[in-house]
């Protein structure tokens, strides 16, 4: 009986959410559907949990979906690099679960509330359909999915703008996801394959044709579109911007990350490093783009006023930094990018969080209303100070591991340009997050403004979770750094 | 000596500023609280150092932040020195502090003290940090949490020093000091700091030697070297206690502390003088000492001029450091000790000036000498300590350092230092001249109006300090035998 269970848990970390979600629906009560979303969230949480030790213990998994042995069924495929990004989904999601009642309580319409907590779990099952299967279209499938139910939860925004901001993510969105399909359709049309194991098997022999260049050409750029890299980061502030406290702390910390493990799922595993990045100039193109990601992201932060466009300008600079780990296509630089990937994951989280619970009192969320909260919210204010702190990389946070692995990566081989490029951006980081400060702590609350509370206990137990869990890899990042190693190994084809 | 205890000491003050902040509604409890917390902690760092004279070098590794580099504390002579100092004069600040807050009154106290053992715990981190890493974490610490104490009146002048404090010193350690830490690490495979250095054998050459040294001294802010050297007179809107301790010692003597850790322990003073990789910034520190001194010149405001004559007393030990001699690194161990009994005695009198009487210029000073006796006489003496006047500790200091630069072959440093001398006798005397031989103005006060006792009795022990080490400088050559000449 249990070990049925330890073998289906693959399929049941999708369908799970995938289940939950109807279910939502039919019970129509905004607090039942809570409770539904805050159990399913969680029990993937666990399942997460499970794979990710079983996957360390035993080496990685394949399960083959309703019985259809790969690579003519659909394979979830689970390795050391996989699991850490679906725990990192997974826990965020579970964490957002927790916060969402409240925030969600505040923004939505009450007779609404079902279908945005079916939403939710279908993006969570998206995002984690993404991550473990093995199989091309499928993944095309689940990035759909979650695409789909990310534009319903930003539509949901509490102003007019979340709908045209929706609607542009969606035009957008639909161009990435399209592009995706194009690529993975030329692969098929070269090998006869979907299954990513089997394309890789074949593809050496038809490597040389422009047909997988293009097909190269059509991922690398259909996903760059769905993180965001500089020049295709356009649609992010605003949907970041507008969309729910909660959908904008959930997607902010896991869709883009997600993304960026799709793409390179692709490079490293269906094509190999040596074709993308010895044989094509990929590796160049993407490091450039990287650069001028974190440098333009952090500039135009410095600029808003208006807390979660700050926060998204920053999370596009910060995307540079993940794509830069893995763009230098050695294992240090792997081993960089999913550090970066989960530390900036947390991180985000819980600054769009506090930045919610600054939104939940106030309804507004510019530098200038906020001003002079320091007082009255101390500990959204530490929570957001603290997060913040990691963001520059302030050492014993997790931003600061990220940033020695990721300068370690780039000082061995010699490229003294990105070192100055990642240390120029980390003091940008310092100038937008202290105007933030500056407004919390060093400016009066604004004649005839509100003078607020704390926000609801329940929220800042979720953020302060995801500060402490910042810090706690901060002073003990062996783990952390350990499962990135591994991952890096794994996607390098040396196993586990 | 259980090693642990280093680990112990390290947070102490920290979790005691619980109990500073739990006692916040009964003053009198919070700073009794505070002045056993630092009586205590200065008695728990003393204990080492018989065993540490003797030879031990106790560590221990708390965890492990990344693989194979780990929180580790590792207690050596420098590292004991600077201890012993900042906890030792933090006991008698708190006792000031207690007093110049509560004359002064003082918003936000608690937030005060407990900062200001928060800083304590970061600085004692410093001084016990066993690799790079933990010296960097606790040093952003220190950073950190003398923020608010830098900032605590709230205005917009002290946002703005704030901001130009926070600005340089994260700019500078996380452009300049984490790189360095990383290139360390990835040359010599180690951030241990190890007696003799980490290069002997790792084939770095002579300009990359040089660069690297370059970079970590420009990393370490606090040593405030030209041309980054604005946050500390940026840092004097700090209310004074602030600066006495902070800015003229825990935070400064890091940055300084952290030079000579550097040259002795991850450099080592052999490998700097075979490669002259510490050439370029010798010539930094010797122009830090002699601008920051025309500097301090045409400053009026008190504080101002004294944070100008600190930053180029600082450079005293980076010229200590980079002069590559093990008599440069006697004289700057002994110059932290004894410029921090001095300058925090100045800051004491600044302070005490301030509160009994509300003057800040040098020239409101005139004739004050008659109404405050014992505040301008400590002054004297400690004037005469930095100048290197004999009966003052301050003349061994500088007496090791011109034998360490005799001995190195720099004769122009003796020259720079001798000059460095007569400037402090032109704008650290003129204040005690003024006090006692100018005429006063009108609204001076002629009767005793010394500041409250609690500030008053500080300044006199700081400056008795300077000089009992003048005559028993022995604790100090003990300490730090094993760079004293055999």
């Amino acid at each position: 009986m249990i070990e049925q269970f330890f073998a289906q848990m693959p399929a049941l970390v999708i369908v799970l959410p995938l289940l939950a979600a109807p279910v939502c629906v039919l019970l129509h009560r905004a607090a039942l559907a809570w409770f539904v979303y805050l159990i399913t969230a969680w029990a993937c949480f666990g399942l997460a949990f499970l794979l990710f030790v079983q996957v360390k213990i035993g080496g990685p998994i394949s399960y083959a979906m309703g019985g259809w042995p790969p690579p003519f069924g659909i394979e979830l495929v689970l390795d050391s690099f996989n699991t850490v990004v679906l725990l990192l989904v997974t826990g965020i999601g579970a964490i957002c679960s927790l916060y969402a009642k409240a925030s969600v309580a505040a923004e939505i319409a009450r007779e609404r509330a079902y279908l945005f907590y079916a939403a939710m779990l279908l993006c969570l099952c998206g995002l984690a359909g993404i991550t473990v299967t093995g199989d091309a279209f499928n993944l095309f499938v689940f990035l759909e999915i979650s695409s789909l139910s990310s534009y319903g939860l930003i539509a949901m925004g509490a102003k007019r703008r979340a709908l045209l901001s929706a609607f542009q993510y969606l035009i957008m969105g639909t161009i990435g996801g399209t592009f995706m399909l194009i690529g993975i359709g030329f692969l098929y049309m070269m090998t006869g394959s979907l299954n990513m194991a089997d394309i890789a098997e074949r593809l050496p022999a038809v490597a040389d044709t422009r047909t997988v260049e293009a097909g190269l050409a059509f991922i690398v750029v259909g996903a760059s579109l769905k993180f965001a890299l500089f020049p295709l980061h356009v649609w992010l502030p605003n949907a970041y911007t507008y969309a729910p406290s909660s959908v904008s702390a959930f997607i902010a910390a896991t869709a883009t990350k997600v993304a960026v493990y799709a793409l390179m799922r692709f490079l490293f595993t269906v094509f190999g490093a040596a074709y993308a990045f010895d044989e094509l100039p990929l590796g160049e193109v993407l490091l450039v783009l990287a650069v001028v990601a974190m440098l333009s992201g952090s500039m135009a932060a410095i600029f808003q006023t208006d807390l979660k466009r700050l926060l998204a300008w920053s999370s596009i600079a910060q995307i540079g930094y993940i794509v830069m780990g893995f763009a230098l296509a050695s294992s240090a630089g792997i081993t960089a990018s999913v550090t970066h990937m989960v530390n900036h994951g947390i991180i985000k989280g819980a600054l769009f969080m506090a930045a919610g619970a600054l939104f939940w009192r106030l309804r507004t969320i510019s530098l200038s209303d906020i001003a002079g909260l320091g007082k009255h919210m101390p500990w959204t204010s530490a929570a957001f100070v603290l997060a913040g702190l990691s963001l520059i990389g302030v050492p014993a946070t997790g931003g600061f591991i990220s940033k020695w692995v990721l300068l370690e990566a780039v000082i061995e081989p010699g490229h003294y340009w990105l070192a100055v490029a990642i240390l120029v951006s980390s003091l940008m980081a310092l100038i937008y997050i202290g105007r933030v400060v500056e407004s919390l702590y060093f400016r009066e609350r604004p004649e005839g403004q509100a003078v607020p509370g704390e926000a609801p206990p329940i929220m800042l137990v979720a953020t302060w979770t995801l500060v402490l869990a910042n810090i706690a890899i901060g002073v003990h990042a062996t783990p952390l750094v350990g499962a990135a190693e591994r991952a890096a190994t794994a996607l390098l084809g040396g196993g586990a | 000596m259980n090693e642990i205890w280093l680990a112990l000491l390290v947070g102490f003050p920290a979790v005691m500023s619980l109990a500073v902040a739990a006692s916040g509604r009964w003053p009198n409890l919070r700073e009794t609280v505070s002045i056993a917390t630092s009586i205590a902690l200065f008695a728990g760092v003393a204990s080492f150092i018989g065993p540490v004279t003797a030879g031990a070098r106790p560590s221990v590794t708390l965890l492990e932040v990344l693989p194979g580099i780990g929180l580790t504390f590792t207690l050596e002579p420098l590292g004991l020195l600077f201890a012993l100092v900042a906890s030792g004069l933090w006991s008698l600040t708190t006792l000031y502090a207690a007093g110049y807050m509560r004359g002064n009154e003082e918003h936000a106290q608690t937030r005060f003290f407990v900062c200001f053992a928060l800083a304590i715990s970061a600085a004692i981190g410093i001084a016990f940090a066993g690799n790079l890493l933990t010296l960097f974490i606790f040093y952003e610490m220190l950073t950190l949490s003398t923020y608010p104490l830098v900032t605590h009146h709230g205005d917009t002048e002290s946002r703005n020093g704030g901001r130009v404090y926070l600005g340089i010193l994260l700019t500078t350690s996380i452009g300049f000091f984490l790189p360095a830490i990383i290139i360390t690490y990835l040359v010599s495979g180690s951030i241990t700091f190890t007696a003799g250095g980490l290069f002997g054998n790792a084939g770095l050459s002579v300009l990359g030697a040089g660069a690297l040294y370059v970079l970590f001294l420009y990393g370490t802010g606090k040593a405030a070297l030209m041309p980054f050297h604005r946050w500390l007179p940026a840092a004097m809107v700090a209310p004074t206690p602030v600066s006495a301790l902070l800015h003229a010692v825990a935070v400064v003597k890091a940055g300084v502390f952290i030079v000579l850790k550097l040259t002795v322990y991850v450099f080592g003073v052999d490998y700097l003088a075979e490669t002259g990789a510490s050439q370029l910034m010798r010539w930094v520190a010797a122009i830090t000492v002699l601008g920051a001194s025309l500097i301090a010149m045409t400053r009026d405001n008190l504080k101002a001029r004294l944070a100008y004559s600190t930053v180029s007393q600082l450079s005293y030990i980076v010229l200590g450091a980079t002069m590559a001699s093990s008599l440069g690194i006697l004289g700057g161990g002994m110059h932290i000790a004894m410029h921090a009994f001095a300058k925090i005695t100045l800051f004491f009198c600044a302070g005490a000036i301030y509160t009994a009487t509300h003057r800040k210029y040098v020239s409101e000073l005139d004739g004050l000498g008659y109404a405050m006796p014992i505040t301008f006489s400590a002054f004297f003496i400690a004037s005469l300590s930095l100048v290197g006047i004999p009966p003052m500790g301050g003349v061994w200091s500088k007496w090791y350092l011109m034998e360490g630069a005799a001995d190195a072959g720099q004769s122009a440093l003796i020259v720079v230092l001798a000059i460095s001398s007569l400037l402090n006798i032109v704008y650290l005397l003129e204040i005690p001249t003024r006090a006692f031989f100018h005429n006063p103005r009108p609204d001076t006060p002629r009767r005793w109006q010394e500041a409250p006792w609690a500030c008053v009795i500080p300044l006199s022990i700081t400056a008795a300090g300077s000089i009992v080490w003048f005559l028993y400088p022995l604790p100090f050559l003990q300490l730090l035998a094993p760079w004293a000449p055999q």
